[in-house]
């Protein structure tokens, strides 16, 4: 165990070394941070005082050498437009993407395994067949697209007329297809409940659950998809297996079967996928946190690309770095959970 | 679908609706812009969003009124005493937030830090020095006879001199202006203006209260507190508009301007702007545009009225100089000259008749459609068998290349800080020179020294008619000679909900006096 955590403590830090270097060597592709920072009508003299202050006239080889000799000291610069340090400005952002990316795995997990499940024992019914067309088309509607289509029809709401008003039925067809809107369709509202720190949350308030609800269920359709047929998959596989058979030959109920012995062991390659999409879906949060103007990291990393705000985004990726292997870590301790007999350094018990 | 997800939906929504209600009475604003100030310094940066706050948090001697002249106020009444000085007077009996009283004082030492700030002393060079009077008298003096002490002195926003002076706990003085880092006045205020911001988390949202000593108890503004949320998202920011979400937002994207007018409930006011949108031709780089009669055949080339009404689908007017209605020097009779068959000809007397191969380069996120743009000029001008490698690029890195004039054919948007049209020919058309910072942004390297000594000679003209004649005949000669291919000026928009009646309140400067606005 303690080896593993060497090991994987190891690994994220030349992660983390190799990500800085990639980071330095692009940055002078990312633009010029003067271009945020004054206005048009500023000299060059000026700039150039400015750049010297920085330390931006520095070869870049000094540049990485400053930036690691701090970062070894936890210090991973000031970001420029924030004039903070960037591992602040990131605390301060990174809450509301945890609690997208909470309430997405949420809605993930509580509809997928379900539906999975029931797709796989009931491949033939109609409400399995039907689950299964949404998520083909779910998959292949890229999440901002999806966003807005969401904003359209719950935030701004939409007024039907196709059908003839004048009749009973066609205003209660009229009725059915339109939608009223109202749901918040930007930011995390006003009524956040401080936590500790930097953490404002809005899990605890009607008003910051509701802001939370469109972005939540954009960032999800994006994975649901996915993991309903991950899961329906290794379900079926599962229910093919000898000692399934077995257990049916010996009598056991249904239930039994399908909730305790298949399931356990379907979970496995999921938990490992999950680990990996929980990271992939930070990245999402990109698009996502762009279109709902949800002040997370996503926007904030965006937003610095846009400034050219150098310092912050290489400590985002760093950020985003670590987390990675964190997850994964995670994930390997889980799996020698649900499955013992899996040995996480490889070595023989 | 509509009963079923109103019942799901249905108990968060109304548990968030008494806030919205009980706002309502006290008029609330909530505003979304595509930025949020940067800093709360107003020294700091000269930018759109910074003049904003400044408008909202401080007051400025005299302001612009929509019609372009100009209106008092911390300024009661001034004066030219002669050709150098011009004596002002100023209001009594004016607070600021911190409770100090406003004197002459204040805008001394707001003048000496305006000449300090990186962003600003560009604007105040002009300017030598104050006589201080009396209390509530002085003199802005200018090292030459100066036009536009009118126009510099709306950047003028009094500060608080005893609130801005001395040092800091940590022994900071609380004067500095600091780009980088940390300064007292990024995030302390004390200003006359009608609002003080009482919340801000930096790109996220921003809380003013109305300020209950404020000068101006004519001022019809009934709002007492705004929240302005920064929404980068052209899509998200109209989706706010249109769900109901905030109440006022610009920039409006041209593209969504069908869309307000469309909803009941919204609101659109557009007028034309003064930011020009031009093409320099670099003559470093190509020969063939040291020719007058090569770049006229440019200028006859492009169609600036297809691309307003088609690409800027009608909201942008089209430009054929750089001083937009209303500007000293802007000339009447100058009108875009698209004729195909003219610009043919003209490449054949100059012998460039099979055309030759350029390069263009444009940004794809800093103006309007700006990369749309630059697309259809390189389309048009493959008519008179130019080929145009066109590339475009992100803000972030198209200046870096616009300041090593990287391309042939360079797109840039200019807007006069001063609101007068020296300012253009200064940045845009002097023969450029590192050591005055003259035509600092002329990536067409085209130089007229008649043209620069006339503007030259209009900047120390008082005599505004003289001035504007002067001005208009440079403008002319530019216009003659294809100095450059003007585009438009970009339009301005600004929507809202049908009960805040933003249109008293806006003008061609873009930053509306939130101040006077009224919500029904």
């Amino acid at each position: 165990m303690l080896a593993f955590l060497v090991q994987r403590i190891s690994q994220a830090l030349l992660v983390m070394f190799v990500i800085s270097v990639i980071a330095f060597a692009i940055q002078d592709g990312l633009g010029d941070p003067l271009q945020e920072m004054v206005g048009m009508s500023v000299s060059e003299e000026e700039r150039e005082v400015i750049r010297e202050e920085l330390g931006l006239n520095d070869p870049v080889l000094v540049q990485y050498l400053r930036f690691a000799g701090n970062a070894l000291q936890g210090d991973l610069g000031n970001s420029y437009f924030y004039s903070k340090p960037a591992l602040e400005v990131i605390a301060e952002h990174l809450p509301a993407t945890l609690e997208l990316v909470i309430g997405a795995s949420l809605i993930i997990v509580f509809l997928s395994v379900p539906i999975g499940v029931y797709a796989a024992i009931r491949p033939q019914a109609w409400l399995s067949k039907f689950f299964m067309g949404i998520s083909t088309v779910g998959i292949s509607i890229p999440v901002f697209l999806t966003a807005i289509v969401l904003i359209q029809l719950f935030s701004i709401g939409v007024t039907v007329n196709w059908f003839p008003s004048g009749s009973g039925w066609g205003q209660w067809l009229n009725d059915f297809f339109s939608t009223d809107g109202g749901m918040p369709s930007y930011g995390r509202g006003d009524d956040l409940v401080h936590l500790f720190g930097t953490w404002d949350s809005g899990l605890f308030t009607s008003d910051g659950l509701a802001h939370l609800v469109l972005p939540c269920v954009s960032l999800a359709s994006i994975m649901l998809p996915l993991f309903i047929r991950l899961i329906r998959a290794e379900m079926m596989e599962v229910l093919q297996s000898d000692y399934i058979r077995y257990a049916r030959a010996k009598g056991l109920s249904a239930d039994r079967i399908n909730f305790l012995h298949a399931l356990k062991n379907t979970m496995l390659p999921v938990i490992t996928v999950g680990g990996v999409q929980i990271g992939i879906m930070v990245a999402y949060t990109i698009l996502t946190e762009t279109v709902f103007q949800w002040p997370g990291l996503g926007l904030m990393f965006l937003e610095a690309i846009t400034r050219s705000d150098i310092p912050l985004i290489v400590a985002y990726l760093m950020v985003v770095g670590l987390i990675f292997v964190v997850t994964n870590t995670l994930v390997d301790l889980i799996y020698g959970l649900v499955n013992p007999t899996v040995k996480l350094t490889g070595k023989k018990a | 679908m509509k009963k079923l997800i109103g019942a799901l939906l249905g108990s968060m929504v109304l548990a968030a609706a008494p806030v919205a209600l009980s706002a309502e009475a006290t008029k609330e604003l909530k505003m979304a812009y595509d930025a949020d100030p940067v800093t709360l310094d107003i020294h700091e940066q000269l930018s759109g969003g910074i003049l904003q706050l400044s408008h909202m948090t401080f007051d400025p001697l005299v302001r612009w009124k929509s019609d372009l002249s100009f209106e008092p106020r911390l300024a009661e009444s001034w004066e030219r005493v002669d050709e150098n000085t011009m004596r002002f007077k100023l209001r009594e009996g004016v607070k600021f937030h911190s409770g100090n009283e406003l004197t002459a004082a204040d805008v001394k030492f707001t003048l000496d830090r305006l000449k300090r700030s990186q962003d600003f002393k560009a604007i105040f060079k002009p300017f030598s020095g104050i006589n201080i009077i009396d209390d509530y008298t002085f003199e802005l003096v200018t090292s030459e006879p100066y036009p536009l002490v009118l126009n510099t002195a709306t950047y003028i926003f009094p500060l608080d001199s005893e609130f801005y002076s001395g040092q800091t706990e940590g022994g900071k003085d609380k004067s500095a202006i600091l780009k980088h880092g940390n300064s007292f006045a990024s995030e302390n205020l004390s200003g006359t203006g009608p609002y003080t911001v009482t919340r801000r988390k930096q790109g996220v949202r921003m809380e003013f209260e109305r300020f209950e000593d404020y000068w101006d108890t004519d001022s019809p503004g009934n709002v007492g507190k705004i929240v302005l949320t920064p929404i980068k998202e052209n899509n998200t920011r109209v989706s706010a508009l249109l769900s109901g979400g905030v109440d006022f937002i610009a920039p409006v994207p041209p593209n969504d301007l069908e869309r307000i007018k469309r909803d009941k409930n919204a609101n659109l006011v557009t007028m034309s702007g003064t930011r020009v949108i031009l093409f320099q031709m670099n003559q470093e780089r190509v020969e063939a545009f040291k020719d007058p009669k090569v770049r006229q055949a440019f200028a006859y080339a492009i169609n600036q009225e297809g691309i307003a009404a088609k690409i800027m689908k009608g909201f942008a007017t089209p430009a054929a100089q750089m001083s937009p209605a209303g500007y000293q020097g802007h000339n009447e009779s100058l009108a875009p000259r698209f004729d195909v068959e003219k610009a043919q000809a003209l490449m054949k007397e100059a012998g460039y008749e099979d055309g030759f191969t350029i390069s263009m380069m444009a940004p794809n996120n800093r103006y309007v459609n700006d990369d749309k743009i630059a697309q259809a000029v390189a389309a048009m001008l493959s008519r008179i068998n130019i080929k145009v490698d066109l590339k475009t690029l992100p803000k972030a890195q198209y200046w870096t290349e616009f300041d090593n004039r990287a391309a042939d054919m360079m797109l840039i948007g200019w807007h006069a800080d001063t609101e007068d049209s020296a300012n253009f020919f200064e940045f845009l058309t002097f023969c450029p020179d590192a050591d005055s910072g003259a035509g600092q942004y002329n990536a067409g390297n085209y130089c007229n020294p008649e043209v620069d000594a006339l503007v030259d000679k209009a900047s120390v003209e008082t005599d505004l008619d003289k001035r504007a004649a002067m001005l208009q005949e440079a403008e002319k000669r530019l216009y003659d000679d294809a100095a450059f291919v003007p585009l438009h000026w970009q339009d301005l928009a600004w929507a809202s909900k049908k009960n805040v009646n933003i249109e008293p309140v806006l003008n061609v400067m873009n930053f509306p006096y939130l101040g006077d606005l009224v919500v029904e």
